[in-house]
Formats: C-alpha cells, sequence, structure tokens
C-alpha cells in the first residue's frame, strides 16, 4: 500500500474523538482520587496517632515529605510522558524527592547506628513491610495504568517506569501510617527491593498494560 | 487537527496531505533509502491516526508531530537493528542434505510449475526477495539495487518468505 493510498484509507475510517484533558489535570484527578481513598483507609483503620507521634521527628518528617514528593512528581511526569510532545525533562522531575527520600531513610538507618536488626528480629516487621509496599502497589498501579492508557503512549517505557515509581512511592507513603517504628537498613533495603520489583514489573508488562501506540 | 477530531474527513485528509512532507524530511535525518523512509512515514501517520485524541487543540501542532516521527523512527531503525542481527541471508538455507528425513519439506514439492504456483501466493514484497537472493542467487548488494528494498528488508523478507512457503507446503501435505 502506497501512502496516498494509506491516507485515503484512514480519512475513510476517520470517526469523531474527544481530546483528552491536559495531563496535568489527569494527574491531579488521579491523585487526588487516591488522596481521598487513602485518607479514608487510613481514618477507617488505624488513625493518625502513629503518623502523629512519628512525624514529629523532623527526619522522619523529611522522608515523608520525600516519599510524598516522589509520589506527586512522579505520577504527574508519567501523565506529561503518556502524550506526545512533552519534554523528556519531566523524567527528571521525581529526582529531588527521590534524594529527599534517600537522604532522610539513609539518616534513619544512621540514627540506628547501621543496625542490621529490625524491629522483631533480623528481619522482623520489614518482611511485612515489604509485602505491604507490594500489595498497596498493585491495586493503585492498576488504577494508574487504566488512566494511563487512554492516551495509548507512544514511548511507553518512560511512562511505566515513572508512574511505578510514583505508585511505589504512595505505598511507601501510606506505610508511613502503619510503620511504628524506625528505619532500618535492612528495612531500607526491602522498601528499596519492594520499590524496584514494582518497577520492574511495570516495565515488564508497559506495552499491554498501557495499550501502547 | 481540531476539525480532523471532531470527524471532518476532507479537512484530515487534507491535513495528513500537507503533513506528509514534514513527516519525511523529519525521518530522512534518520534514514535516507526511499522504502525504509516510506515506511516511517507510513508507521507515523498510523500513529497520528491512533493518538488524534491526544492532541491538545490549545497548544502548538507541530512538536506533537515531530514527537510522534521521532518515536517511530527511532522504533523502525531498532527494529531493523534486532532483525539484522538475529538474521542473516544465509545461501545454504534451501540446500538439500543427505539425511532423507531432511528433505522432507523441500522435496515434497518436486515440479517447477508447483514451486511456481507456491511463489504466486507470497506476498509481492516477499516473493521479490526470495526470487533475487535464492534463486537468482543475487548478492543482498545488488538485490537490493535490483528490488529498491533495503538489505534488512531483503532478509526480513526472505526469512518471512520461507515461512510461508514452508506453511503453504504443510497446507498442500495435509490436503493431499
Amino acid at each position: 500500500m502506497d501512502t496516498e493510498q494509506l491516507i485515503e484509507s484512514l480519512s475513510e475510517e476517520l470517526t469523531p474523538v474527544r481530546p483528552l484533558l491536559p495531563p496535568s489535570l489527569r494527574a491531579a484527578a488521579w491523585l487526588g482520587a487516591t488522596a481521598l481513598l487513602v485518607a479514608l483507609g487510613v481514618g477507617f483503620t488505624v488513625g493518625l496517632h502513629i503518623f502523629s507521634e512519628r512525624i514529629a521527628l523532623p527526619r522522619v518528617a523529611c522522608q515523608c515529605v520525600g516519599e510524598a514528593l516522589t509520589a506527586v512528581s512522579a505520577v504527574l511526569a508519567a501523565f506529561m510522558r503518556s502524550v506526545p510532545g512533552r519534554s523528556p525533562r519531566w523524567a527528571l522531575l521525581p529526582l529531588p524527592g527521590c534524594v529527599l527520600w534517600l537522604a532522610a531513610s539513609g539518616l534513619g538507618c544512621l540514627a540506628n547506628g547501621w543496625s542490621l536488626h529490625g524491629a522483631g528480629g533480623f528481619v522482623g516487621e520489614s518482611a511485612h513491610c515489604f509485602a505491604f509496599i507490594l500489595g498497596a502497589s498493585v491495586p493503585l498501579a492498576a488504577a494508574l495504568f487504566l488512566v494511563l492508557r487512554r492516551a495509548r503512549p507512544i514511548d511507553p517505557l518512560p511512562v511505566a517506569s515513572l508512574g511505578m515509581l510514583g505508585v511505589a512511592a504512595t505505598a511507601a507513603f501510606v506505610l508511613e501510617f502503619f510503620h511504628p517504628f524506625d528505619v532500618t537498613v535492612i528495612d531500607l533495603t526491602l522498601h528499596l527491593a519492594a520499590v524496584g520489583i514494582v518497577i520492574a514489573l511495570g516495565i515488564g508488562l508497559r506495552r499491554r498494560a498501557l495499550a501502547a501506540a | 487537527m481540531r476539525a480532523a477530531q471532531s470527524g471532518e474527513r476532507s479537512s484530515y485528509e487534507r491535513l495528513l496531505h500537507e503533513i506528509t512532507p514534514f513527516v519525511r524530511n523529519l525521518a530522512r535525518r534518520h534514514c535516507r533509502h526511499p522504502h525504509d523512509l516510506e515506511e516511517m512515514v507510513q508507521e507515523t501517520l498510523l500513529t497520528v491516526h491512533r493518538v488524534r485524541h491526544t492532541y491538545d487543540p490549545g497548544r502548538p501542532f507541530s512538536p506533537w508531530l515531530a514527537a510522534i516521527t521521532q518515536r517511530r523512527a527511532i522504533d523502525i531503525l531498532r527494529r531493523r537493528r534486532r532483525v539484522s542481527r538475529h538474521e542473516s541471508a544465509d545461501a545454504a538455507t534451501v540446500e538439500t542434505f543427505a539425511a532423507p528425513g531432511a528433505n522432507q519439506e523441500l522435496e515434497a514439492v518436486r515440479s517447477s510449475e508447483e514451486v511456481q504456483s507456491l511463489l504466486q501466493q507470497l506476498p509481492p514484497r516477499q516473493r521479490e526477495a526470495l526470487e533475487a537472493l535464492k534463486l537468482r542467487e543475487l548478492t543482498l548488494a545488488e538485490a537490493s539495487e535490483a528490488s529498491g528494498q533495503s538489505v534488512g528488508a531483503l532478509k526480513v523478507n526472505t526469512h518471512r518468505a520461507l515461512k510461508a512457503l514452508r506453511a503453504l507446503m504443510q497446507g498442500r501435505e495435509k490436503k493431499a
């Protein structure tokens, strides 16, 4: 088929489409809905008492801000990269949040004397944290992919990796409401492993999950 | 583009005609071979069609179109590289072997009429590649010049032609 024939057949099969809302609005809607669900979930389960005690520590507060900043900026960047013509530099947006998150978590490990023992033994509660991040990421990832796939990204790799970073950071932030102890090396390692697994799974499923064009 | 999003066919057809030279010029930065270039143009037009709902009428059109063109050009070049890394024109592909079992597929078709009729069932580009490389025994460069297909495209089409021939022969055997 030559290009002229292709143009003819594309024009013949043209149907009206509704333009997508700007990616910033779509990101804000997704983040708003997620924040509402998290607030309801936390409100009906553990409440704010663990979180309000821990957030009084500046280091923990920085860690939470880092996680939240990573979550918001990575999700926004994923929406931005899902439509053609937006700057590839959007992918750098989550960097400051990530640096703050890792630095504050590293300080937490330092404050614990680089102890290899988590609360309740060598791995202790860390395994639960690992499972929590993975478990919470699954519905969040499904919901995010469902919204992102409407754009049919032409380059799904950055969209999937940024989106999954946002999802894993959201899950890590939510974990703070259920995590009544300080972070240890084992904790941090397992948190990062869970984040890595979520991103890797997202990348592996990107073409189908995002209906890449 | 706004008119195209609302379903106006004549506006859309005019738009596709108008953007084709722009797309071709951009694609030329990645590739100069006419066949690959046209493939990039067509893939870009198909993608424009698929993602036309992502164009924001409040934003400039050319960065949106340029991003799609560049992405498709990169995808096609990567695909070519991947295929040419794993496939090569093997002159011995249709060679027969001493063991009778090894020749079952190829020697099931004996008469030249039968071969010709099978070849006629192949898509034109695959037939052209197979005839040039395997029947006329041209080199890849000669075949590329004669057919206008790139070396990568020739390798791919030869591979696909052989696969299609094998399927056609198996189909005949089953019928028989």
